[in-house]
């Protein structure tokens, strides 16, 4: 059953690969969908069973076949459910068939075997996907790895007749290779180190080392595949190829560059959490690489003007949290913001995938405005989704962010903790500026939209979603889902020239389920200071232990700690690298609030304190909605000023830090000034070029000169063969 | 009579025989000289294999006369096709089959 799950998409890849040039859209767009939703289902029935079993041995366990034995050395193509690659599972199962649903929509323009090429990669990543987070072993992880890394480069370059679009493809993969190695050498480091690849084993493993081995050698193994983790989840210092996956269809940035296969390093290092649990130094790195990203991005962020590339930010800022959480040692966190992550990330792609749907695909925010009365349905789903993604109770955001941020405090990073509160207040302002500048205010797109129509709808983009009488025709006739959103999005005929379409039933559908999806996914993780039971903490817990070492964690705090109650050895470590952090010099003004709080966490008033936490991020959450309000909704012409007036700063984020710059100066072009001077000129030409010259030269003369015994004189080649023969007589006489 | 006589009288014609191919100037002229280079060898044959009672240098003796004579008829018919294509015996004539 448990490969059937990875199986289905690769079925549904196969047939649209096939004969998806002779199937019709319907066909091929519906057998993808039925896949998918098929796939969810058998997962939701996985899940369930998983759900009957005792919490210590929960694992559906098929071996499909051994793949590779050698010496003592065996490893199996096998699947393993657990708490972990459940939450997982679903996500990418349920989410990713909205997203197919959506799609459906969304590429309808594309001629039939596009839309079947479109489909079968979709089907393609999931399969990939699935066996990313069911394998049983790195080795059947690491092939999933890859392969979703194949099927992101494929989709970001699916209008491959766009440079721009071929090159974000070409860097996406290329900076993922940088990560991919260091992946490669973790992985063989640990089969030397631990014998095994296997998680359970190696997680046994890992533990029955001496301590001597584990300092050195675990932590060089947890560094390596964390910088695996930073190319695919897109950390400092990967981070770049994220924001020019854009150039993708939209669906597949809510569904790759956001909810999935983004989140894989997330989930590498919560399914490896035993062996990163003993190298604490790297979990420290891990920490403050994440905290530094979501503070980074966030500010980015800030600034941008297209309306996926401030997404695309954000997804790097969240991913930043979820490091952050990995790092302080608190998984089941990090995997429920993951978790929440996918479903309002995915919302608000989709919703930004609609305003362009709607706009023809324009995507520059400083072009749009004013679009609340015209796609009310996007309006209210974006809308849900940035208040989820600000931190605002009771929605998704909210818990999982808060968890984060109280674990990070718990365990005395207070500097990252004040991170964290920074990034969150950036999270909210830049989400509603975006919500502001693209709904609110004035209406900028007449002259964008009105060109785009006049172009027959073609516009740079060259699959901007343009036949929009297929998309008036089926909206006509479908019931307007709620009141709400039953304005007709004809009401605005007054304007006269321009005709906004709202999301078509396919999509609206998924934008609902997703948008209730934001609401609600963070309710099953209430932490007990709420009153809630944690219940997805709980559910995790024995996936980050995989031993079972004594009962589970029944003191009702949050997931992550079975290891440490099992390790108490490894508390002086943690403690040692917090002392680090906190001897840093901190301002004075947070300085006061931070000791008090410190002092309450040390009474073991956990749950005042939790509460202060969270009364604090809520502030901060409001906090940057208001100042969103006030800065691009009240008082336009401030932004503008203060970018005037800080030329620079404004430069420098505009210009995101001229990272990219950077690389370019610092990696690719001494590699294409080696590669041109020294490997082309230098090598090639010189030495591989000059040695085949220098043969064929060299044969050429000796032949120049051979060639003059060839008189064709009868007599001189008598001559010759008569001395011939005379030397060899000579010879054997003499000799 | 010695077997050193008749090696004597082989190896002279064959001396003649050879300074003939390599000087004279018809081609005619030097069939007939690879001719006496051959019976040179004949007779060495055949002198050999009275000294040892054997048979076998007056065999081979007859195998190298078959040669011969095909030789001869091979050889003159070229003659006649080389002088019809250019009027002359003279070996230095056909040296067109070089670089």
């Amino acid at each position: 059953m448990l490969a059937l799950i990875p199986l289905l998409p690769f079925v549904g890849f196969l047939v649209n690969l096939t004969m998806g040039k002779r199937l019709p859209k319907s066909v091929s767009g519906g057998l993808a969908c039925a896949v998918m939703v098929a796939s969810f289902l058998i997962a939701a029935t996985q899940v369930w069973a998983l759900f009957g079993m005792a919490p210590e041995n929960r694992q559906i366990t098929q071996t499909l076949f051994t793949w590779i034995t050698s010496g003592d050395f065996s490893l199996d193509l096998a699947f393993r459910l657990d708490a972990l690659s459940s939450v997982m599972i679903l996500v990418i199962t349920g989410i990713g068939s909205l997203i197919h649903i959506y799609s459906t929509a969304y590429m309808h323009e594309e001629t039939d075997p596009e839309y079947a090429r479109y489909f079968s990669y979709l089907n393609l990543f999931v399969f990939f996907m699935l066996m990313l987070v069911l394998g049983s072993n790195v080795l059947v992880m690491f092939v999933g790895w890859e392969g979703v890394g194949l099927c992101s480069y494929l989709l970001i370059g699916y209008y491959y007749q766009k440079k721009s679009a071929s090159d974000a493809a070409n860097k996406a993969f290329i900076v993922n290779r940088v990560g991919d190695y260091a992946f490669i050498l973790g992985s063989l480091l640990m089969v030397v180190t631990l014998g095994s690849l296997d998680f359970v084993t190696i997680a046994q493993a890992a533990k029955a080392l001496p301590p001597e081995v584990t300092f050195g050698t675990l932590s060089l193994i947890t560094l390596l595949l964390f910088i695996g983790a930073t190319g695919k989840s897109a950390q400092i210092p990967l981070y770049v190829w994220l924001p020019d996956a854009m150039e993708g269809p939209t669906p597949v940035s809510a569904l790759i560059h956001a909810a999935t296969m983004v989140t894989a390093g997330v989930y590498m290092i919560g399914r490896l959490a035993p062996v990163f649990e003993l190298a604490p130094i790297t979990l420290g790195i891990v920490a403050v690489v994440g905290a530094a990203t979501a503070l980074f991005a966030g500010t980015i962020g800030l600034v941008q003007n297209d309306i996926k590339r401030v997404l695309a930010y954000s997804t790097v800022s969240q991913l930043g949290y979820m490091f952050l959480a990995m790092g302080v040692g608190a998984f089941g966190a990090g995997i429920f913001h993951l978790y929440t992550h996918a479903f309002f990330k995915a919302l608000l792609f989709l919703g930004s995938g609609a305003v362009i749907h709607a706009l023809h695909g324009e995507q520059d925010i400083r072009n749009m405005g004013g679009l609340k009365k015209h796609v009310p349905i996007t309006y209210w789903t974006f809308l849900i989704g940035s208040i989820a993604i600000a931190g605002v109770p009771p929605l998704a955001g909210f818990f999982s962010k808060d968890e984060i941020l109280f674990e990070t405090f718990r365990h005395g990073h207070q500097i990252l903790w004040v991170v964290g509160v920074l990034t969150s207040l950036l999270t909210a302002t830049y989400m509603f500026r975006l919500v502001f500048l693209t709904f609110h205010g004035e209406e900028r797109f007449h002259g964008v939209v009105a060109a785009a129509t006049a172009h027959g709808g073609h516009g740079a983009h060259g699959a901007s979603p343009s036949a929009h009488d297929d998309a008036h025709g089926t909206r006509t006739g479908h019931p307007a889902p709620g009141t709400a959103l039953s304005t007709p999005a004809h009401s605005h005929a007054a304007h006269g020239h321009v005709h906004l379409h709202d999301a078509p039933p396919a999509m609206a559908t998924a934008l609902i389920v997703l948008a209730i999806g934001s609401v609600v996914a963070g309710w099953i993780g209430i932490p007990h200071a709420l009153g809630g039971h944690n219940s997805l903490g709980t559910w995790l817990e024995p996936a980050f232990a995989y031993t079972n070492c004594g009962a589970p964690v029944t003191t009702g705090e949050l997931a992550g700690f079975a290891i440490q109650n099992c390790e108490p050895g490894q508390e002086p470590a943690l403690a040692s690298l917090t002392q680090v952090a906190t001897q840093a010099p901190e301002s004075a003004a947070q300085a006061e609030p931070l000791a008090e709080a410190a002092h309450a966490a040390e009474a073991g008033d956990e749950t005042a304190l939790e509460l202060t936490l969270m009364g604090v991020s809520t502030l901060i959450a409001f906090l940057g909605i208001g100042l969103a309000a006030y800065l691009w909704l009240r008082n336009r012409h401030i932004p503008a000023q203060l970018a005037a007036q800080f030329p620079g700063v404004h430069g420098l984020l505009l210009n995101k830090y001229y990272v990219d710059e950077i690389y370019d100066a610092a990696i690719v072009q001494p590699i294409k000034t080696a590669s041109t001077e020294g490997l082309w000129r230098g090598v090639d030409v010189k030495l591989v070029d000059g040695a085949v010259n220098a043969t064929g030269y060299v044969v050429g003369a000796l032949a120049a000169g051979l060639r003059l015994f060839q008189t064709g004189s009868v007599k001189s080649y008598a001559a010759g063969t008569f001395v011939g023969v005379v030397a060899i007589l000579a010879y054997y006489l003499w000799r | 009579m010695p077997l050193g006589h008749y090696l004597v009288l082989s190896g002279l014609l064959f001396a003649i025989g050879a300074t003939g191919v390599f000087v004279r100037r018809n081609i005619i002229t030097l069939l007939l000289s690879v001719e006496i280079m051959l019976n040179a060898v004949n007779l060495a044959f055949v002198a050999f294999g009275r000294q040892f009672g054997t048979v076998d240098g007056q065999i081979i003796t007859f195998f190298v006369m078959t040669v011969a004579a095909a030789e001869a008829a091979v050889g003159l018919a070229l003659v006649i096709g080389l002088f019809r294509h250019r009027e002359s015996l003279n070996p230095e004539a056909f040296t067109s089959l070089k670089w």
